[in-house]
């Protein structure tokens, strides 16, 4: 186990910002490009 | 396709019946959502064994976390364009619109990859190099590759008749191949910013085995997801471009 505590995890040894960054921003791309396909999606009139 | 090449081909071969929009368009349903649960498990799995197993680097401290999600987002941006242009490329020989469906479909995942890939590029860089970005031949060539990915979209989006998009975008989508080798073999041929390659075919990772692990896993992870993601987008583009065929009509009607 790499961390002490949450805050620990969090802080990412001073790099937070910049790990946390990385992986905040593709979680949204991800959820934004699976919305948009739903839309989409019953937008062509399939089930959605 | 000739009658000759047909011949060739074993009788009662089933692969050409899924050409049929019509036929693959159940396919790409009944697999999407399998990928898409692959791609979850894979994920958690990725992300436990870079967080919590894989040790701080040496040099880089907590930073590097990032390659877990950087270096899968450039392969796939790399690898989802060859399989884009594989599929146009078919597409423009055999006259098969499922082929340049796929292509289609594919274009909006590659260009999240290729953007995720700058973003988590940048972001590694701050810290590591002290800047953002450099215009140095692996960051160029790469956001080349994003501007391709747009301008094929834009290019299908401007042209009304389909069959006439398909094709544009199809030559498109081949000439930009020439940018696939120039964004790999970039930090080899010229003298980049970016470092040189810590995975390669040829000899062993420069990487400890875990984080080896958990970076192969989010490959893994990625894979799974662009395939879910693709599959669903082709089952719209279907619908979309077959909604006068009588087995869409049929599908629709029957789901009201």
């Amino acid at each position: 186990m790499n961390w002490g505590s949450a805050a620990d995890f969090f802080a990412m040894g001073g790099y937070g910002l910049y790990v946390w960054g990385s992986y905040a921003v593709t979680a949204v791309c991800i959820a934004i490009e699976l919305v948009s396909l739903a839309r989409r999606r019953r937008a062509a009139g399939g089930p959605s | 396709m000739s009658s000759a090449t047909r011949e060739a081909l074993p009788q009662g071969i089933t692969w050409f019946k899924y050409a049929a929009p019509q036929t693959f368009f159940p396919l790409a349903g009944a697999l999407a959502p399998w990928f898409a649960a692959i791609a979850v498990v894979l994920f958690v799995a990725g992300l436990y064994i870079g967080f919590f197993v894989a040790p701080t680097d040496a040099q880089q401290g907590e930073a590097y976390r990032i390659i877990f999600i950087h270096v899968p987002a450039a392969w796939m941006s790399m690898l989802i364009y060859l399989v884009m242009a594989f599929w146009a490329g078919v597409g423009l020989a055999f006259n098969t619109r499922l082929s340049h469906m796929m292509a289609s479909a594919l274009a909006p995942t590659g260009a999240l990859f290729t953007f995720l890939a700058l973003w988590t590029g940048a972001l590694w860089g701050k810290p590591t190099w002290g800047t953002w970005w450099a215009w140095d031949a692996r960051m160029t060539s790469e956001l080349l590759l994003l501007f391709l990915y747009f301008g094929f979209m834009a290019l299908q989006a401007a042209i009304d008749d389909p069959r006439r998009a398909d094709k544009a975008g199809a030559v498109l989508a081949l000439v930009g191949v020439i940018n696939i080798p120039i964004i790999y073999f970039s930090v080899k041929w010229w003298n980049t910013l970016h470092q040189g390659a810590s995975v390669s075919l040829k000899s062993a990772p420069t990487m400890a085995t875990t984080m080896l692990t958990g970076m192969l896993v989010m490959v893994f992870a990625c894979w799974a997801y662009a395939i879910a993601a693709a599959l669903w987008r082709v089952r719209c583009i279907i619908l979309e471009r077959e909604r006068r065929s009588d087995w869409v009509r049929d599908y629709l009607g029957a789901g009201r």
